[in-house]
C-alpha cells in the first residue's frame, strides 16, 4: 500500500513535469515555430509605439533572449527553490513555490493562485454537493420508476441541463435571481467572514453549475441503477426478505454509485482547476477567470501556474478516486 | 483557432441577445420599478444632456461611488498606463502637471493647470518649457510634493522601459538626450536626466530636442504625477501608490477590486478642480459586461471603460424613449477608416486610390458597424471632436452610397479595368469583419475584387497589417483600421498614422505607409507653431492633403452610447476622454 | 387475469375448487405467470400444479425457458419485483403451510421470504453482493427476521458457515465473496439461505456453475441439511444426473407446462413422455462411450408467446406422426395417470409408449 502511494506520487510528479513542459512549449515554442520572434513577444509588453531599445530592455528583463530550455529550467527552478525578480529600483524575492512573476499584471503568480483558490473551491465544492445530491436522487427515482412521469420529467430536465450552455443558464440565473428579483448577493464574501452571505452570493452560480452536472449524474445514476437493480445480488437481497427500500439503498445504490465516484473525482478535480465560464459569467474572481485573463493577455507565467495547479488537482483527484474506489470495492487491489 | 474564436464570440453574442429578449419582456412588467429608479425626485435630464452640460450638478458630500469594469486595466500605476479611462480615473490619486477641464463635450478638451500653478511657459521657440508648482502640495503621508518628484515620475515612466513599459514614451522622444538616458533604476546618479531641471522645489524645466508647441498636452498625462523616489518599488509600486490627489488607496486587490478613500492630507486650497465629494470610491474589476449594464441602469455603478453599453442593452435602450432620455450618444475621438497601402501596386497610383474612395458605399458600412448610433458617416481624417476638424467631403457621392461611374472613371485614368487585391481586418471584431464585407461588395461593383483576410487583433500590428513586408508578400492593399488620439489635437491624432517617420518594420500604425513631404513638413511646422488657431488650420490642411492623396477612406466618426446612471452627481461627458464621463468629481445621492 | 381463469382448463392433476384447504405443505394449483411484452404475452408458466410434503424433494426439470425458474420465483414472490415484474399477470394458488401466497399482501410474503422459504441461486459469485463480506450478508439475512444484536447474528453466521463445512469459519466470515472458491461460495450461499431454518428451500440450479466433484459435495450437503432440518426442497435443474441423486419426485416442464411427473424411480425406469426420453438421452453417464454421450433433444425450445398448437412438443417429437390423424397438432394432451402418482401428457397410446421405450430408447441409454 505504501509502495503503491509512493509510486503514484512519483508518477504524479513526472506527469506534472510533462504538463508544464507541454504547456511551456505550447505558449512559448509554438509562436516561435509560427515565425514569431522574441522581439514580437516582447512587444506585447509595451504600449503603442515600441522602440528598439524598449524591446531589447523588455526582452532582457523577461529572459526572452535566453534559449527556451534555459527559460524552462528557470521556471522549474523557481518552483523548487524560488527566484529573484528585478522590479526596477529593487529586487523581489519570490519564495518557493515560485510560479513566476507576471510582468503584465505586476504580481507574483503564486499569491494570486492562493488568493483565488478559495473562490474556486467554494464554487466547485458547493456546486458538487448540489449536483451530487440532486443528480443522484433524480437518477435513483428515475431508475426505480422507469418511464414514469417523474422519470420523464427528470430526464427532460437533464437533457435541457446538458444541452444548454453556461452562457445561457448562467446569464438567465443571474438575470432572474440577482437583477430581477434580487434575492441573492452580488459580491463574493469569504466563508470565514460570513457563511450565510457566502452561500447566498454563490447560490445562483452553484445552481447553474449544478444543473449542468446533475444532468450528467442523473443520467449516469439512472443507467447505473437500472443495470444494478437487474443484478443477481439484488434478487438475493430480496430473497432474504429485505424491505425494498433497504434493497435499493444498501445493495443497489452502493454498487451503482461506485463507478460514479470516478467520474465525480475527475469532475471535481477539473473544476478546482477553474470553472472558466461560470466564473466569468458570475464575476467570481477564481482560478478560471485568472486563466482566461492570462490567456487573453498572452501572459505566460500565470498560464503555466494555472495549468500546473489544474493538472495537480486532476492528478490528486485521480489518486483519491483510486483510493476511494479500492475502499468501496473490495475486489480492487492496490498494487 | 481564429475561426473558432469568432464562432465562440458569435454564439456568446447570440446567448446575450437571447437574454436581451427576456429582459425586454420582463422589463415591460416592471415599469413602475424603472420609474422609481430614475428619479430621486428629479426628472431625467434628457438624451445627450451630459454632452451639453453637467447633469445632476450637486456639491453634496458622502456616500460611495462604484465603478465597474469588464476587464482589468493595464495598471493603476500612473506611470505605467496607456488607457484613456485610466488617464481619467488616476487623477483622483495622481495629479499631473496639467489636466483637462471637467466640462461637457469639446469644452472638455481645454487644458487647465493641475499640479502646476499655470500652463507651461515656453521659451527658446517652444523648445524649453517651464512649470511652477502650486504652494503647499502634500502627499497622503503629509510629506511635501516637490518638482523633483515630478522629474522622477517622468524618468521612471519613460526611461525604465524594461520595467515600466506599458505607457507611452513621448518624453523619451522629445526630451533632449532622451535616447541616451537609461532611467533611474539603472542610472543611479543623483542628477538623473539632465534635460529636466529642477532649480528649486516648485520649478521644473523641460528641455526638448525640437520645438513642441503642444507640450502642455504631454504633461497632462499621468506620467507627470509625482512619485516619491524613496517609496518607488518599480513594478510593485502599483500596490502602494502614494497619493497626491483627493483620494488614496485603502486597498488594492490585483485584478479584482480597488478601494479609494478620502486623502486627509489633500488640501482643497491647492486644488481648484477636485471637490472630494464621495467618502469612498470602489472600482470593481472583471465584472460581467451584462452585469455592468444592469447596474448602470439600476443607477448603482458607472462603467469605468466608458465604451458604451452592450448590444442587447443598446437595442433595449434605443427602442424606449423613456430609457433613451438617459443616454449620452457622443463622439469618442475616434475614426473608423480603411487605409490604402500607397506603396503597393496598383494603389501606388493616386487614381487607383481615388477609385476606391468613390466606390465605397459608406451607408452600408455604417449599417454594418451598428447604425448611426455607433457613428456618423465620415469624410475627413479628423473626427469632429478633435481641434482642426473642418467639414469637407472631397469624394462626395450621392447619399454617401458610392458612385460606381466615377470610380470606374478613376480606374480608367489609373490605366486599369479591374484590380485584384486583399483587405485585412481583425478576426475577433465582428463589426469590423462586417464592415469589410460591405466594402468588398461595393468595390466589386466598380471592378475592384478584394478578398477578406482575417488576423487576430493581438497580432494585427505586430505580425500582419503593421508589417509592410507582410502586406507586400500577401498583396494586401486595403486595411481596416480604427484610430483614437493620445491627446485631443490634430498632431496627436495625425502624427502616428500619417507621418512618414511613423512607418516601422513592424508595429506600424501608418498603415497607408504615407510618406508625403507636404504632410510631413506641415506636421513638423504645426507642432512648432505657437498660435493655436494657426496650428489648427494646419491640421485641417494636412487632413485635406491626405484626402487629396486618397491615402485612406474615412468610414465613420465613432460614437459611444453611454447609459447615464441615475443616482450619481456631476456627470459630464468629455471629449478629452473619448466621451467618457469626467471621473474627477462624480458624487452620489445615495448615502 | 379474468381471461386467464377462463382458459385455465388444461391442468395437470385434476384440481378441486380453489377454496379448498390444501392437504400438502406446499401446494401449487393451476399457477399461471404471464408477462406482457412489446412482442406479445409471454406465458412463462401456464397452468402448473403440484404438491410437496415436508422432508421431501421435488425436482423440476426442463430446458431453459421452460418456466421452471419463473415457477420458483413466483413461489418466493420475487417475480413481482424488478424491472420485469411491473405488469406481471398471475393467477392460480400457491399454498405454503396453509397460507395462500398469490393473493396475500406483498409485505406478508416478504416476511415469509428468507424465514419460511429460502432460495439458493445458480451463480453464487453474482448472487452475492461483491462489496459486503460473507459474514455481513449472512448477518443481514438473519437480522431481517430476528431482532438480535449484530454480535449474536455474527455468532450465528459463524455457526452456519461451520455447519456447511467451511473451514476456519471465524476467519472466513470476514472474507469477501471473490475471495472464496466456487464451492465454498455456494456453501456460504446455502448457509445464508438456511440461517433462519426455512421449511422450504428452493435451489435454482445450485450446482450448474460448479465442477463435477464439487457438485457432488454440494448435493450431499443439501441432502444432509434437508434431513437435519426436515425442510421441503424444490430443486430446479436441467441435469437429470442431479435429479437421480437427490429427488423424491420429478416434474418435467416444457413450454410453461408440466408434461410428466412422478416418483423419481418411475421417471427413470418407466418414463412415459418422449420429451423425458430426450432428456434421459442427453444425460451424461459414466458408463457410456464418449461417442454416444449427450444426444440432445433436437430443435429449439418453444416460443412462450406463440406456443405450438396441440402438443407443444410436437414440432420436435420424433413420434408426432405415430398417433393417427393430426391429433398431436390440434389437441393439447391432458395429464393422465400412467402409474401410481405418475402422470404424463402425451397422445401416444400406452402400448406405443411401452414399445418405443423398451425397444428404441432404453437400449441406447
Amino acid at each position: 500500500m505504501i509502495s503503491y502511494i509512493l509510486r503514484r506520487m512519483i508518477a504524479a510528479v513526472i506527469l506534472l513535469l510533462v504538463v508544464t513542459a507541454v504547456t511551456f512549449a505550447i505558449f512559448f515554442l509554438l509562436p516561435r515555430l509560427a515565425g514569431q520572434t522574441a522581439d514580437q513577444l516582447a512587444q506585447q509588453y509595451i504600449g503603442k509605439s515600441p522602440t528598439k531599445a524598449d524591446i531589447a530592455a523588455v526582452k532582457q528583463n523577461l529572459g526572452l533572449d535566453q534559449p527556451v530550455y534555459v527559460q524552462y529550467w528557470d521556471f522549474i527552478k523557481g518552483i523548487v527553490s524560488g527566484a529573484t525578480y528585478d522590479l526596477g529600483p529593487t529586487t523581489a524575492q519570490c519564495n518557493a513555490p515560485c510560479f513566476g512573476y507576471s510582468f503584465k499584471t505586476h504580481v507574483e503568480v503564486w499569491p494570486q493562485l492562493t488568493d483565488r483558490l478559495p473562490v474556486t473551491i467554494s464554487l466547485a465544492v458547493g456546486a458538487a454537493v448540489m449536483w451530487l445530491v440532486g443528480g443522484v436522487t433524480a437518477g435513483v427515482i428515475s431508475a426505480l420508476k422507469p418511464r414514469s412521469f417523474a422519470d420523464r420529467t427528470f430526464m427532460g430536465i437533464a437533457l435541457a441541463g446538458v444541452s444548454l450552455p453556461m452562457f445561457f443558464t448562467g446569464q438567465l440565473a443571474l438575470f432572474l435571481f440577482t437583477f430581477q428579483w434580487p434575492i441573492f448577493g452580488r459580491t463574493y464574501v469569504p466563508f470565514t467572514e460570513n457563511p450565510a452571505q457566502w452561500a447566498n452570493t454563490l447560490f445562483p452560480a452553484w445552481c447553474s453549475l449544478a444543473l449542468l452536472y446533475s444532468a450528467i449524474y442523473a443520467r449516469l445514476t439512472r443507467s447505473g441503477m437500472l443495470e444494478t437493480m437487474n443484478e443477481d445480488f439484488i434478487r438475493t437481497a430480496r430473497a432474504k426478505g429485505l424491505r425494498e427500500r433497504n434493497v435499493v439503498a444498501k445493495h443497489g445504490l452502493r454498487a451503482a454509485l461506485t463507478p460514479i465516484i470516478t467520474v465525480f473525482g475527475m469532475d471535481l478535480g477539473l473544476l478546482l482547476g477553474g470553472a472558466v465560464i461560470t466564473e466569468t459569467v458570475f464575476s467570481l474572481h477564481g482560478i478560471g477567470e485568472y486563466a482566461v485573463q492570462s490567456i487573453r493577455d498572452n501572459d505566460l507565467p500565470p498560464i503555466l501556474g494555472v495549468t500546473l495547479l489544474a493538472a495537480f488537482f486532476v492528478v490528486i483527484a485521480n489518486f483519491l478516486v483510486d483510493l476511494l474506489y479500492a475502499a468501496a470495492d473490495p475486489r480492487v487491489r492496490l498494487s | 483557432m481564429e475561426g473558432k474564436q469568432t464562432i465562440m464570440r458569435r454564439s456568446a453574442l447570440a446567448a446575450i441577445a437571447a437574454i436581451g429578449t427576456v429582459s425586454l419582456v420582463l422589463s415591460g412588467c416592471s415599469k413602475a420599478d424603472d420609474d422609481k429608479d430614475n428619479g430621486d425626485g428629479s426628472k431625467s435630464a434628457g438624451a445627450n444632456a451630459a454632452t451639453k452640460g453637467v447633469v445632476n450638478a450637486s456639491d453634496a458630500k458622502g456616500g460611495t461611488v462604484t465603478y465597474e469594469y469588464s476587464d482589468v486595466p493595464d495598471s493603476f500605476d500612473p506611470g505605467n498606463t496607456y488607457y484613456a479611462y485610466m488617464y481619467n480615473l488616476s487623477r483622483l490619486y495622481a495629479r499631473p502637471l496639467m489636466t483637462f477641464k471637467p466640462a461637457a463635450g469639446e469644452a472638455g478638451n481645454e487644458l487647465v493647470p493641475d499640479l502646476a500653478a499655470a500652463p507651461g511657459e515656453p521659451s527658446d521657440g517652444g523648445k524649453t518649457w517651464t512649470y511652477k508648482l502650486r504652494e503647499g502640495l502634500k502627499y497622503e503621508d503629509g510629506t511635501p510634493i516637490t518638482s523633483k518628484d515630478v522629474k522622477y515620475a517622468v524618468e521612471r515612466s519613460n526611461f525604465a522601459r524594461d520595467v515600466l513599459s506599458l505607457g507611452p514614451n513621448y518624453f523619451q522622444q522629445f526630451l533632449e538626450g532622451g535616447d541616451k538616458y537609461k532611467g533611474p533604476y539603472k542610472d543611479k546618479s543623483e542628477k538623473g536626466l539632465a534635460s529636466i531641471e529642477t532649480p528649486d522645489d516648485t520649478t521644473i524645466v523641460f528641455k526638448l530636442n525640437r520645438a513642441f508647441q503642444e507640450f502642455d498636452y504631454l504633461v497632462a498625462t499621468p506620467q507627470t504625477a509625482p512619485v516619491p523616489k524613496a517609496k518607488d518599488t518599480g513594478i510593485d509600486y502599483v500596490k502602494d501608490v502614494v497619493s497626491s490627489g483627493s483620494y488614496k488607496f485603502e486597498s488594492y486587490e490585483e485584478g479584482k477590486q480597488v478601494v479609494l478613500v478620502r486623502n486627509e492630507n489633500w488640501d482643497a486650497a491647492t486644488d481648484p478642480l477636485r471637490k472630494q465629494y464621495p467618502d469612498k470610491i470602489v472600482v470593481k474589476l472583471k465584472v460581467n459586461a451584462e452585469t455592468i449594464d444592469q447596474d448602470v441602469q439600476a443607477g448603482t455603478a458607472i462603467d469605468l471603460g466608458g465604451t458604451g453599453v452592450q448590444a442587447a442593452t443598446q437595442a433595449k435602450v434605443v427602442n424606449s424613449s423613456e430609457l433613451k432620455a438617459n443616454t449620452d450618444n457622443t463622439y469618442g475621438g475616434r475614426l473608423v477608416y480603411m487605409a490604402i497601402n500607397t506603396k503597393l501596386a496598383p494603389f501606388d497610383k493616386v487614381e487607383c486610390r481615388k477609385a476606391v474612395q468613390y466606390a465605397v458605399d459608406k451607408v452600408s458600412v455604417q449599417t454594418a458597424l451598428g447604425g448611426p448610433i455607433r457613428g456618423d458617416i465620415a469624410t475627413t481624417v479628423l473626427p469632429p471632436d478633435i481641434p482642426g476638424y473642418e467639414k469637407t467631403d472631397l469624394y462626395a457621392t450621392p447619399d454617401n452610397k458610392g458612385d460606381v461611374a466615377k470610380a470606374k472613371e478613376q480606374l480608367k485614368a489609373c490605366g486599369k479595368t479591374s484590380i485584384k487585391t486583399n483587405i485585412s481586418a481583425r478576426s475577433d471584431r465582428p463589426q469590423e469583419i462586417d464592415a469589410a464585407t460591405a466594402i468588398i461588395d461595393s468595390l466589386k461593383k466598380a471592378g475592384i475584387d478584394a478578398t477578406l483576410k482575417q488576423y487576430p487583433s493581438g497580432k494585427y500590428f505586430t505580425d500582419n497589417a503593421g508589417v509592410p513586408k507582410f502586406n507586400k508578400k500577401e498583396n494586401i492593399g486595403l486595411h481596416m483600421m480604427q484610430w483614437g488620439a493620445d491627446w485631443p489635437s490634430g498632431y496627436g491624432f495625425e502624427q502616428q498614422i500619417l507621418h512618414g517617420d511613423a512607418i516601422g518594420e513592424s508595429g506600424n500604425t501608418n498603415l497607408s505607409q504615407l510618406d508625403n513631404a507636404d504632410v510631413n513638413s506641415m506636421l513638423e511646422e504645426a507642432i512648432g507653431t505657437e498660435d493655436e488657431a494657426k496650428r489648427n488650420s494646419l491640421y485641417a490642411e494636412i487632413d485635406k492633403k491626405t484626402m487629396e492623396e486618397a491615402a485612406l477612406v474615412p468610414l465613420s466618426y465613432f460614437k459611444v452610447l453611454l447609459y447615464r446612471p441615475a443616482g450619481f452627481t456631476n456627470l459630464v461627458s468629455t471629449a478629452a476622454f473619448s466621451g467618457q464621463y469626467d471621473y474627477l468629481n462624480i458624487g452620489t445621492t445615495k448615502k | 387475469m379474468t381471461e386467464l381463469s377462463k382458459t385455465g382448463a388444461a391442468v395437470g392433476e385434476p384440481v378441486k375448487a380453489s377454496s379448498d384447504a390444501p392437504t400438502a405443505f406446499l401446494e401449487v394449483r393451476d399457477l399461471k405467470v404471464h408477462f406482457p411484452t412489446d412482442d406479445g404475452l409471454v406465458k412463462s408458466v401456464d397452468g402448473l400444479s403440484f404438491k410437496l410434503e415436508k422432508g421431501k424433494t421435488l425436482s423440476i426439470v426442463g430446458e431453459s425457458g421452460s418456466g421452471k425458474s419463473v415457477t420458483s420465483l413466483a413461489i418466493m414472490g420475487l417475480h413481482r419485483l424488478g424491472a420485469r415484474g411491473k405488469n406481471v399477470q398471475m393467477s392460480g394458488e400457491i399454498w405454503l403451510d396453509g397460507k395462500e401466497l398469490v393473493t396475500a399482501d406483498p409485505d406478508e410474503v416478504r416476511r415469509l421470504r428468507g424465514r419460511e422459504m429460502a432460495m439458493i441461486f445458480q451463480d453464487p459469485l453474482s448472487a452475492m453482493h461483491p462489496y459486503y463480506t460473507i459474514g455481513n450478508q449472512i448477518v443481514e439475512a438473519y437480522r431481517v427476521h430476528h431482532d438480535v444484536s449484530k454480535k449474536v447474528a455474527r455468532k450465528r453466521a459463524i455457526e452456519m458457515l461451520d455447519r456447511v463445512g467451511i473451514p476456519e469459519p471465524a476467519k472466513r466470515v470476514d472474507g469477501y465473496p471473490h475471495e472464496f472458491s466456487g464451492g465454498m461460495r455456494q456453501r456460504a450461499m446455502i448457509a445464508m439461505a438456511l440461517v433462519n431454518n426455512p421449511e422450504l428451500l428452493i435451489a435454482d440450479e445450485p450446482t450448474t456453475a460448479l465442477d463435477v466433484t464439487v457438485q457432488a459435495q454440494i448435493l450431499d450437503l443439501i441432502r444432509d441439511l434437508q434431513k437435519e432440518f426436515g425442510s421441503a426442497v424444490v430443486l430446479i435443474t436441467h441435469d437429470l444426473g442431479v435429479v437421480a441423486e437427490i429427488a423424491d419426485d420429478v416434474l418435467v416442464m416444457y413450454g410453461g407446462r408440466c408434461v410428466e411427473r412422478g416418483p423419481v424411480d418411475d421417471i427413470f425406469e418407466r418414463p412415459q413422455h418422449p420429451y423425458t426420453w430426450g432428456l434421459l438421452g442427453s444425460m451424461p453417464r459414466i458408463d457410456r462411450e464418449t461417442s454416444e454421450r449427450l444426444i440432445p433433444v433436437k430443435g429449439q425450445p418453444p416460443s412462450l408467446i406463440n406456443v405450438p398448437s396441440g402438443c407443444a412438443f410436437h414440432p420436435r417429437c420424433p413420434y408426432a406422426d405415430v398417433p393417427k390423424g393430426d391429433v398431436t397438432r390440434t389437441v393439447r394432451p391432458e395429464l393422465t395417470q400412467v402409474g401410481t402418482g405418475h402422470f404424463s401428457a402425451c397422445h401416444l397410446s400406452p402400448e406405443d409408449r411401452t414399445r418405443i421405450w423398451t425397444e428404441e430408447i432404453a437400449p441406447k441409454l
